[in-house]
């Protein structure tokens, strides 16, 4: 057969027509998308049995209740246990990524010893045996010398069973010297011992309060239990004011029913200058001030006299009538409540402000009743026979603390670890010879991280708990790794600020996936091994049997339900533990209380570290839910939800208002270097309208330098080293909000 | 699936998200990234490269301190029906292999990624940004890849992918429905990952046609409004908010854009 041009073409064409209709190029795009996408490498998740196990988040002291969804032996996801009375179901951000931290390379994997020099980074695991002897001997060796008060322990909380147990090791070992993680916690004891007489913690009604007044507080912001907060706040968006005091637009400023824009610092006098108007216009509740208050005369005559709305308004910046009305609203309120402690709580905060606030809660009666401010027992469900200490542990026990707390300078407080590197910098009475670092990151959290270094690097043993390869533990010679919390047993007590006592527990909800030992058992056989003077304080076979004596008749109800509230638990009614027996408004435990009012409530401006002249600008540090700043880092999740407004590349964006900007000759998104008293660091510039001008916003937690580059490793600037420390004259805590800075171009 | 084919009614899945409630903690788009093994990389500061289906963004007022306001605005997919919710949503519209696709008994877009080539036409169309395009192979730092979900499967290198309301849980639901001799799900039985995780309850998720269903009464709020409503796209996401430079804000004009004239019913 001829093939003609015709044919050939008809042909031709007939055949793209005919392929083109066919499914064949259809089929074939579809098959190469699959065969291109269907590599070995994509991992598949393998399928199975699934299982949802109850527990309790121990990431921060925000004690949610979380529901862990396993595939098999796998946890795949991290759910707020709905029944939990804390979180009522909801999650934050670092607990919905909780699982990350579980599986994460940054662990530790098994107990390490440092072979390089410190901070190098090399490592040689050993067994644990081998840890725990090299722990021990140490120890003995310090103790052999006569000088078991060298030894120091740093714990993130002062509660549960873990760090009563490391406090009770110190205790018989022969040591002062445990100091714990400070926060606002410690300045509201402290506040609630001077004014109310007593030990205990602050509650807050919140779920009865209808009027808010918060001077500075994040309550979306970390504040507190953070998601008892955000619960609390979705019920004020519908019943409740809420009015916040900010020097800066911060997200809580921004979502709540009103700012009040003020000088940063002068918090103080705004709740002077409201408790001025109510007292002045006679607003405020007889009957708590007549029967349940002393000293009311004396704070009267210093509040009318000093405190004046005009003379707040020039202090402060602010329009007095702003003043005149927030008073009247506060007072007219039916359950109104005034905090305090700044941001999401880190830094403790001056007391004085906390007892000018406190006393805005007392003129208006709203104490321990309902929708007020109430004081919680410290949790007793610890009850261990106190433990016999034989003559080496009673005589370094007598020893003075290298931080201070408890001394006759420092008498409100029982740990001041922002005092500890100075004192160790310094040169302290006494060398400290060896440090224990458990759930903390000191070299990492603590202000003026170049000073910690220093002070760290004084100490030639350190040993770190931490399950992760965090900073501290970078720094360590030992590495004795605890198991994560999604691996171990934990009695969680009241989470910070709630108004009931409850108490949870987190169990195991898979197994251990490293070779990492619960520090409580770890301690424990510490305790075994380092003779009977100590071996006797601790009889138990292992931390889970410690923990089950120590729960009796509720580990049950605990282990089943997970919390287990204290139902009968109810605030006595305007009763105080005061000398007086009344609330004190001039505090009779502090000695001369009248000299520059010192037990008084009053404001005196903060004297911020800097040079005005040579530090023109402000710095204060501030935090977001969405980066984590305590002893765990943010995870990649985190990392990913972070604005590029805070962080773009390995660069942190400081917020500046664009006048300021200007002033200082710095556009948008420029370099600058950011110096301060303490530190110098290279910045980004960002605009930001919600700062005031002169002012400098830098956001925390990032710049770790330990972990991995997931976890933020190298990441923008750490705060803490541009800020360091202001000393409260009164207790001896931080109360450094802010610190003077400068700008340039670099 | 064509309209009637059950005998179960058809659904319009929605959300509405109280603007006045959310707090830009960011806890949906952990949860979201959790449920649906969204891969993460060292820098995800490029927000052009990093993919979240649920991304929060900050809207500001604009104004100088201290009249400064700001909101934060959470941005799932809006899964737009169209005009006369024919399903003609601005991505589906221009898919050219049929991997995207609006389901009629839900009222979910879909993505399908075995079918997906890699085009990005429906990045190019998608008005409200919620397609990300993965550049790289997803990959899980050594053990990471644990705690991955098995209900959803992980996208390779040149696929596109978005929210899809966490249409595993929908499946999952209604399986159990069936085991238990139901034809229909109850609200609480199919919540999105991020409605789940909301500490603030600021997001309320269910079928928009269904009187009892939250959401039914929520969109008539007086503070409702929708994204860019000038494109008629007629989105499933509604937005409350208390203020009004908030709701103006969802349709944002560019300087001296002529405004358009009546909005068409939709």
């Amino acid at each position: 057969m001829k093939l003609s041009r015709r044919c050939f073409l008809s042909f031709g064409i007939g055949a793209a027509a005919g392929i083109t209709l066919s499914p064949l190029p259809w089929k074939l795009t579809d098959d190469i998308s699959i065969w291109t996408q269907m590599w070995p490498w994509t991992p598949v998740p393998p399928d199975g049995a699934y299982t949802y196990e109850n527990t309790v988040c121990t990431l921060c002291p925000g004690g949610c209740g979380i529901t862990v969804r396993k595939v098999d032996e796998r946890a795949v996801q991290i759910a707020g246990m709905e029944e939990h009375p804390v979180n009522k179901g909801g999650t934050c951000i670092l607990g919905n990524s909780g699982l990350q931290l579980l599986y994460g390379p940054f662990r530790v994997e098994a107990p390490m010893k440092r072979t390089g020099e410190r901070g190098e980074g090399r490592w040689k695991r050993i067994s644990w045996k081998e840890a725990l002897s090299e722990v021990s001997s140490k120890l003995n060796q310090i103790r052999a010398s006569g000088n078991p008060h060298q030894v120091a322990a740093v714990s993130g909380s002062k509660e549960g069973t873990v760090a009563r147990l490391i406090n009770r090791f110190m205790t018989v070992y022969g040591s002062p010297n445990f100091m714990t993680e400070p926060s606002i916690q410690d300045s509201y004891e402290a506040m609630l011992y001077l004014m109310q007489g007593a030990t205990g913690s602050a509650g807050f009604d919140f779920e009865n309060a209808d009027y808010i007044l918060s001077f500075g507080s994040g309550i979306i912001e970390g504040w507190g239990a953070p998601v008892r907060m955000f619960l609390a706040n979705s019920n004020w968006r519908t019943k409740g004011t809420v009015v916040q005091v900010d020097s800066r637009l911060s997200n809580t400023a921004a979502k709540m029913d009103r700012w009040i824009s003020i000088e940063p610092g002068t918090e103080a006098a705004l709740a002077m200058g409201i408790s001025h108007v109510i007292i002045k216009e006679n607003l405020y509740n007889k009957g708590f001030i007549k029967e349940a208050s002393e000293g009311f005369d004396q704070y009267k005559k210093l509040v009318l006299d000093a405190y004046s709305p005009a003379r707040v308004s020039d202090v402060a910046g602010i329009d007095p009538s702003v003043i005149e009305e927030v008073a009247r609203a506060f007072a007219a309120s039916k359950h109104p409540i005034a905090i305090c402690g700044r941001g999401k709580g880190d830094v403790p905060g001056n007391i004085h402000e906390f007892m000018a606030v406190h006393a805005l809660n007392a003129l208006v009666g709203n104490i321990n009743s309902k929708g007020g401010v109430w004081t919680l027992p410290k949790n007793e469900y610890i009850r261990w026979p106190h433990p016999i200490m034989d003559k080496v542990a009673s005589l370094g026990m007598q020893q003075e603390r290298v931080d201070g707390a408890g001394s006759k300078d420092y008498p409100y407080v029982q740990s001041l670890l922002n005092r500890f590197p100075k004192k160790i910098n310094e040169g302290s009475a006494y060398p400290i010879e060896a440090l224990l670092v458990y759930n903390s990151n000191p070299l990492y959290s603590m202000p003026d991280t170049k000073a910690v270094q220093a002070a760290f690097d004084k100490i030639p043993f350190i040993v770190s708990f931490s399950s992760y390869m965090d900073e501290t533990a970078k720094n360590a010679d030992l590495i004795l790794p605890n198991h994560t919390y999604l691996e171990r047993y934990e009695d969680v007590p009241t989470p910070n600020g709630l108004q009931y006592p409850i108490l949870s527990l987190a169990k195991p909800v898979v197994k251990p996936q490293l070779n990492t030992m619960h520090t409580g058992d770890v301690i424990i056989k510490l305790a075994k091994c380092m003779g009977n003077s100590i071996s006797g304080a601790f009889g138990w076979k292992d931390y889970k049997g410690c923990l089950k004596q120590t729960l009796g008749s509720r580990w049950n109800q605990l282990y089943k339900k997970v919390y287990d509230v204290d139902s009968g638990f109810a605030p006595n009614k305007w009763v105080f533990e005061t000398p007086s027996g009344k609330f004190e408004f001039v505090s009779s435990l502090v000695k001369n209380a009248d000299e520059n009012n010192i037990g008084i409530p009053h404001y005196y401006p903060t004297a911020l570290e800097g040079d005005e002249k040579k530090y023109p600008l402000i710095m204060v540090p501030y935090g977001s839910m969405k980066r984590a700043t305590g002893y765990v880092g943010s995870t990649p999740f985190m990392l990913k939800a972070v604005s590029d407004e805070t962080l773009v590349k390995n660069d942190v964006l400081v917020q500046i208002n664009p006048k300021t900007a200007q002033n200082l000759g710095l556009s948008q998104g420029e370099s600058a270097t950011l110096t301060t008293p303490v530190g110098e660091a290279q910045v980004k510039v960002n605009f930001n309208e919600g700062i005031r001008p002169g002012m400098i916003a830098t956001p925390t937690g990032l710049g770790h330098t330990g972990y991995d580059e997931y976890m933020g490793n190298g990441k923008g600037v750490n705060a803490n080293q541009v800020i360091g420390t202001v000393e409260d004259p009164l207790t001896g805590l931080n109360m450094a909000w802010g610190i003077r800075a400068k700008l340039t171009r670099s | 699936m064509k309209e009637g084919q059950h005998d179960q009614h058809i659904k319009k899945y929605g959300m509405v998200i109280d603007l006045d409630k959310c707090t830009g903690c960011g806890a949906c788009m952990v949860a979201c990234m959790q449920e649906n093994n969204i891969p993460f990389q060292k820098d995800e500061t490029d927000k052009m490269l990093s993919i979240t289906w649920l991304r929060v963004f900050k809207l500001d007022n604009g104004k100088p301190y201290p009249d400064t306001d700001i909101c934060y605005l959470p941005r799932p997919c809006m899964h737009c029906s169209g005009i006369g919710e024919h399903g003609h949503s601005p991505c589906v519209s221009v898919c050219p292999a049929t991997a995207t696709d609006y389901s009629m008994e839900t009222g979910i877009v879909s993505q399908i990624y075995t079918r997906c080539f890699g085009c990005r036409y429906c990045m190019a169309a998608c008005p409200y940004h919620v397609r990300h395009f993965n550049w790289w192979d997803p990959v899980w730092p050594s053990g990471m890849e644990r705690s991955l979900n098995p209900n959803v499967s992980v996208r390779m290198r040149g696929v596109v992918e978005k929210c899809n309301f966490c249409f595993q849980r929908y499946q999952i639901a209604k399986e159990k429905a069936f085991t238990e001799g139901r034809t229909e799900i109850e609200e609480h039985e199919y919540q999105p990952a991020c409605v789940e995780a909301c500490p603030a309850n600021a997001i309320t998720f269910g079928d928009l046609l269904n009187p009892k269903h939250k959401v039914y009464k929520l969109k008539q709020d007086p503070r409702a409004f929708r994204l860019l409503e000038k494109l008629h796209t007629n989105p499933k996401v509604y937005y409350l908010s208390s203020r009004e430079w908030v709701r103006e804000a969802g349709d944002n004009y560019i300087e001296n854009e002529k405004v358009d004239v009546e909005p068409k019913k939709h």
